[in-house]
């Protein structure tokens, strides 16, 4: 029989007793906030069996500018066997933003983590290659964070003045 | 003495614009109704850009027809969706390799002037880049009014001159 959406949020409780901040459920899916520094451990725990969460859905980040922990990691786990969603979410410091990189755990994780990186300038540890996914070499700063100017542009090209348009 | 001097004057002058005109009007009469066309897509307006092409509104109709998919072959080139900062090179060195004459469409709103994306990411207006000869507004640009843009294009190939081919190189 399959597994409940409940009980694996028990279960988590019951093995991380320290690290499981906060729990709430929205919609039907419920949201985990854990301590950074567990990452790694819950997330194998969970892609283990019985939880059996074997798809990495997506991992993004949110930047919530002026608060004491400014960035937000979010994972969206997906067990295919027990048709469960999960999200997991972990707040990461604003000066210099690291954690623990899912790459040993899913290799799709590589190139998320690297737009991640890209985006927001989150540093993720043990991570093989972690380069710029969509900005262009020499381009300067994370434009999804909130204090990247709106209207700074960086062409590589030069661009053509007034007067020749 | 005035008066004659006068004719004299402009019947110089008429008799060089005669055969410089006719010249003229042939020439771009041959070019405007064969626009060799390069298609650079992108986005999404390349949906309303093979409409115009395929057989309900048919460019050919109008010689335009022949897609080539190498630069050094086209006559116009059609920049058809969103270009970013990333592509501005591909698409300056697209222009470049083309041969003279020729002529750039913008199709679209992003093509245009960025259209709803102004952020890090896209140049806003291809014009930013290289010389643009028609601009199609609207998101994306109904055939109508690629219909109506590419005629305009056609009205300019035609009054283009070609003094250049008598005047000595400097």
């Amino acid at each position: 029989m399959a597994i409940q959406q409940e009980k694996v949020v028990q279960d988590l409780k019951e093995r991380f007793v320290e690290k499981i901040k906060e729990v709430s459920a929205h919609f039907g899916d419920d949201t985990v906030v854990i301590e950074r520094d567990s990452l790694l451990d819950i997330i194998k725990f969970l892609k283990a069996e019985p939880y059996d969460y074997a798809m990495l859905l997506d991992l993004t980040c949110v930047d919530y500018m002026g608060q004491p922990d400014r960035f937000e990691m979010v994972y969206h786990l997906f067990s295919l066997s027990n048709n469960l969603r999960l999200r997991i979410k972990t707040r990461l410091p604003e000066k210099g933003p690291s954690v623990d990189s899912l790459t040993p755990v899913w290799k799709n994780a590589n190139w998320l983590e690297r737009e991640a990186y890209d985006m927001f300038g989150v540093r993720f540890n043990g991570h093989p290659y972690l380069k710029r996914l969509f900005m262009y070499d020499g381009f300067e700063g994370h434009p999804l964070r909130k204090d990247y100017p709106l209207r700074r542009r960086q062409p590589i090209i030069p661009m053509r003045k007034e007067n020749d348009i | 003495m005035g008066k004659v001097k006068t004719e004299k004057k402009g019947l110089g002058s008429m008799a060089g614009g005669f055969i410089t005109t006719s010249l003229n009007a042939m020439m771009g009469w041959g070019r405007k109704y064969s626009l060799f066309q390069y298609p650079f897509i992108t986005a999404c307006c390349g949906m309303e850009y093979m409409s115009v092409a395929c057989a309900h509104y048919d460019l050919d109709r109008f010689g335009m027809g022949w897609t080539r998919f190498s630069p050094r072959q086209a006559d116009m080139l059609l920049v058809v969706g969103t270009i970013t900062h990333k592509e501005a090179p591909v698409l300056k060195t697209v222009y470049d390799q083309m041969t003279e004459p020729k002529w750039v469409v913008a199709f679209g709103a992003c093509a245009v002037s960025g259209g709803i994306y102004d952020n890090y990411a896209v140049v806003q207006g291809i014009d930013n880049i290289i010389p643009v000869d028609v601009y199609i507004p609207g998101c994306p640009p109904r055939p109508e009014t690629v219909l109506d843009a590419l005629i305009k294009l056609q009205k300019k190939v035609q009054k283009e001159g070609h003094e250049w081919r008598f005047s000595k190189k400097k």
